[in-house]
């Protein structure tokens, strides 16, 4: 089994913390781990990645090759695009839909979402939106995590104790309103799925 | 149960498991954590060892020196860049030698994703004649590290550990070891070791040619290079560092059929290279940086054409290596995978909404407007985004401190306006020597401090300059009446503008400190920063 994860967004928007959770979890399933990530420049505003590769046999490569990323996370919809020459065939795509205009030559949304909506496998999801009705605008990140969980090679679980491990220290409030984001992106993946 | 850690957080924690009473450094991206992995450990705290920043590379490295002369072991880290400000001391510690273990750590950053090269530090190690390690994974980063120590004291000089980027930033689960107790405190035994007047300096150059085959025969019994057979000699592979992993990559289990020579640790051990040359029709070169091993181990017209790599255009010359280009070296079908969609446009890094560095930019870009002879000499931070759009307002950026020297050079030349932007870590680090020199002469420029009071780019460190900015050119003789105090704020822009105006038009060096803290900086560090000594300026 070999798993292999891109995350995406942009400098400041928190994918290092959807990385610490498959990590941990990761970790403590006993599986190796290989999880690469954007320090420096392009943290101020720019376009970052990250590359989880998770495994029960020795992973060797820090980074995916292209074509060999069974999904992409993202944070925002064109970082999302971005990173489309890594995804298997028939791989997954999640996306919040919320788009980051830092840049004047942003895409039309539409246009945008169109050319997600070409990929068989893709889920689209408010997730800003239901973080934010969930009273933490912040746990965006963990809703997205949330829709993608079904398709992890992690247990349910092994994740929400991870979310448990790493807000623990930001007290039992953060820990509730992030399990709760997960939970409602779990649900609405499979609502969109079936 | 493993740890999950960066490389470079292996290396910090090797660093402290194998003993040692300090480190020495100058952030820089990619090796910024290993340094500050150690400030926040809470066992490097118990053990008392010195983690504090240093104010350059130079001083890092010096400091880690003398450190190792008490017969303490001893970490220096730094960027590749920060080596070439070191280099001074790394040429002639190599030609001296080392008495507490002493580990210099140099992160390169091939693809330039946060520097101004690729230069490769594996030359300066050969330059410098020491051995160099150069680890392919996270574990073999922690478990070299412990070796390095050992090696260093095992030879007498210091030994260097290359990084790279990926390695540094990708985290993997670690096992430590059990760890060594600190060195006590004992002095060279030789006490001529360290005064490298030319008769004794003759000495050591000697014993540093000397034991180069001792440093060679390490190489070839190091248990970090090792030769794996494989039935297809029809080509060899040298893979050196990281590269490795994106070799095996390409293998599905691992299952290379060609020999492969794996190096992680230098001088190149001739033993294993002549082994793969007899045997293999071919050698392919995978190493991540230059051409280092290529350079060596071609023939130097290539006529016989044995060797392959990124001298033949069998690989980039330039940017990191990656599994994919490795495949293509390997003859592997070119595969053609999805496109980027073309609506994807570039996102690149921008100053943080409210950043301080953006109101002193439009403060000199309204002068650039008003005279359009003015050149802006920039330095390195997050000010050098101020080359970009929207704001484009600089129009040098080299090295750190060339801002204030390239503008007096400029100046000479006789360019006016010559106006210096630098940051106030920038400034500590390499620019008051450039200062001092402006000011001997009275050199017609004006010096803009942009001082945010941390050292932002790599991560909100505590800035030596904090405190000290106007006490620092007051001593280095700047006039009183040309050493001014701004606060960069889109409410001052008018007021700012005229008195940048006014120092330009003085014939002589100014200096204007723009001051307002990071936004990004920690509360705590925005309180501590209020209570800092405020120095008047009357
Ligand atoms: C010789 C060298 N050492 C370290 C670095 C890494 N580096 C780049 S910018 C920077 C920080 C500069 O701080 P400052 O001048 O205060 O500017 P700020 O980022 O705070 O705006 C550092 C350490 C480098 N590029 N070159
Ligand atoms: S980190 Fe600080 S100095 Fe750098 S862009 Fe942001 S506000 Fe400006």
């Amino acid at each position: 089994m070999k798993t292999n994860i891109i995350l995406a967004g942009v400098g400041g928007q928190g994918i290092l913390t959807i990385a610490a959770v498959l990590d941990t979890a990761a970790l403590a399933s006993n599986l190796n781990i290989k999880q690469s990530e954007v320090h420096g420049m392009s943290q101020r505003g720019g376009a970052v990645q990250s590359h989880v590769r998770i495994s029960d046999k020795e992973i060797h490569s820090d980074l995916i090759p292209q074509g060999k990323a069974d999904m992409i996370i993202s944070v925002e919809p064109m970082e999302l695009l971005r990173y489309l020459p890594f995804l298997k065939k028939d791989g997954l795509l999640v996306t919040d839909i919320n788009p980051f205009v830092n840049i004047t030559n942003y895409p039309e949304l539409e246009a945008l979402y169109n050319e997600i909506k070409t990929h068989p496998n893709s889920l689209l999801i408010d997730a800003k939106t239901i973080a934010k009705s969930l009273g933490n605008s912040k746990a965006t990140n963990i809703v997205l995590l949330g829709a993608a969980a079904a398709q992890l090679p992690l247990s349910d679980e092994s994740l929400q104790e991870a979310i448990k491990t790493l807000f623990e220290r930001k007290g039992e409030k953060i820990v509730r309103k992030n399990l709760e984001a997960y939970n409602k992106g779990k649900e609405i993946a499979l609502e969109i799925v079936s | 149960m493993k740890k999950l850690l960066l490389g470079n957080e292996a290396l910090a924690q090797a660093a402290i498991d194998a003993g040692i009473s300090g480190v020495y450094a100058y952030p820089g991206t990619p090796s910024t954590e290993i340094t500050e992995y150690i400030q926040k450990s809470k066992t490097a705290k118990t053990l008392n060892i010195h983690s504090q920043w240093s104010v350059n590379e130079k001083t890092a490295m010096e400091a880690a020196l003398g450190m190792s002369y008490a017969g303490k072991r001893v970490l220096t880290v730094m960027k590749h860049v920060g080596l070439n400000v070191a280099a001074d001391v790394f040429m002639n510690m190599a030609v001296s030698g080392i008495n507490g273990g002493l580990v210099v750590v140099v992160a390169d950053d091939p693809s330039m994703h946060s520097s101004q090269n690729e230069q490769d530090s594996r030359n300066y190690g050969r330059f410098a004649m020491i051995p160099i390690l150069e680890p392919s994974n996270q574990q073999e980063t922690y478990n070299i590290t412990r070796y390095a120590f050992h090696l260093s004291e095992q030879m007498g000089l210091p030994v260097m550990v290359r990084m790279v980027t990926r390695l540094s930033h990708s985290r993997a689960g670690i096992e430590t070891s059990k760890g060594e107790l600190q060195n006590n405190i004992h002095l060279p035994k030789n006490p001529h070791q360290f005064q490298l007047i030319p008769m004794h300096a003759r000495n050591r150059y000697q014993h540093l040619v000397d034991i180069q085959s001792d440093t060679r025969e390490s190489s070839e019994n190091s248990y970090f290079n090792t030769f794996i057979d494989g039935p297809n000699t029809s080509m060899g592979i040298i893979a050196s560092g990281i590269a490795y992993n994106y070799l095996m990559e390409n293998f599905d289990d691992g299952d290379c059929p060609f020999p492969i020579l794996k190096i992680s640790q230098y001088p190149l051990p001739k033993k294993q290279v002549k082994k793969l040359f007899d045997t293999c029709k071919k050698i392919l070169v995978l190493e991540d940086g230059s051409p280092f091993i290529e350079e060596l181990v071609a023939d130097y017209f290539s006529e016989n054409k044995k060797v392959i790599g990124r001298l033949t255009g069998h690989l980039n010359r330039v940017g990191e290596l990656n599994p994919d280009n490795i495949s293509e070296a390997l003859g592997f079908e070119v595969k053609h995978f999805t496109e980027m969609p073309k609506i994807v446009t570039g996102r690149p890094p921008e100053l943080c909404v409210g950043c301080a560095h953006r109101d002193l930019f439009e403060a000199v870009n309204q002068l650039s407007k008003e005279n359009s002879n003015q050149q802006v000499f920039g330095d390195i931070g997050c000010y050098a985004l101020g080359v970009l759009p929207p704001y484009e307002s600089i129009n040098t950026l080299i090295d750190m401190g060339a801002s204030i020297t390239m503008a007096k050079g400029a100046s000479d030349a006789g360019i006016h306006p010559s106006v210096a932007i630098i940051g106030d870590s920038t400034f500590t680090h390499s620019g008051m020597t450039g200062l001092l020199e402006a000011v001997i002469e009275n050199s017609p420029i004006t010096v803009i401090i942009s001082d945010n009071s941390a050292i932002a780019m790599t991560g909100a460190q505590d800035s030596s300059a904090s405190g000290r900015l106007i006490d620092i050119c007051k001593g280095l003789g700047v006039d009183e009446n040309h050493l001014k105090l701004i606060n960069p704020l889109h409410k001052n822009l008018d007021k700012n503008i005229d008195l940048i105006r006014n120092e330009i038009n003085h014939k002589g060096v100014s200096v204007v400190i723009a001051q307002r803290p990071c936004v990004q900086l920690p509360k705590e560090k925005k309180d501590k920063l209020k209570n800092l000594k405020k120095v008047s300026l009357n």
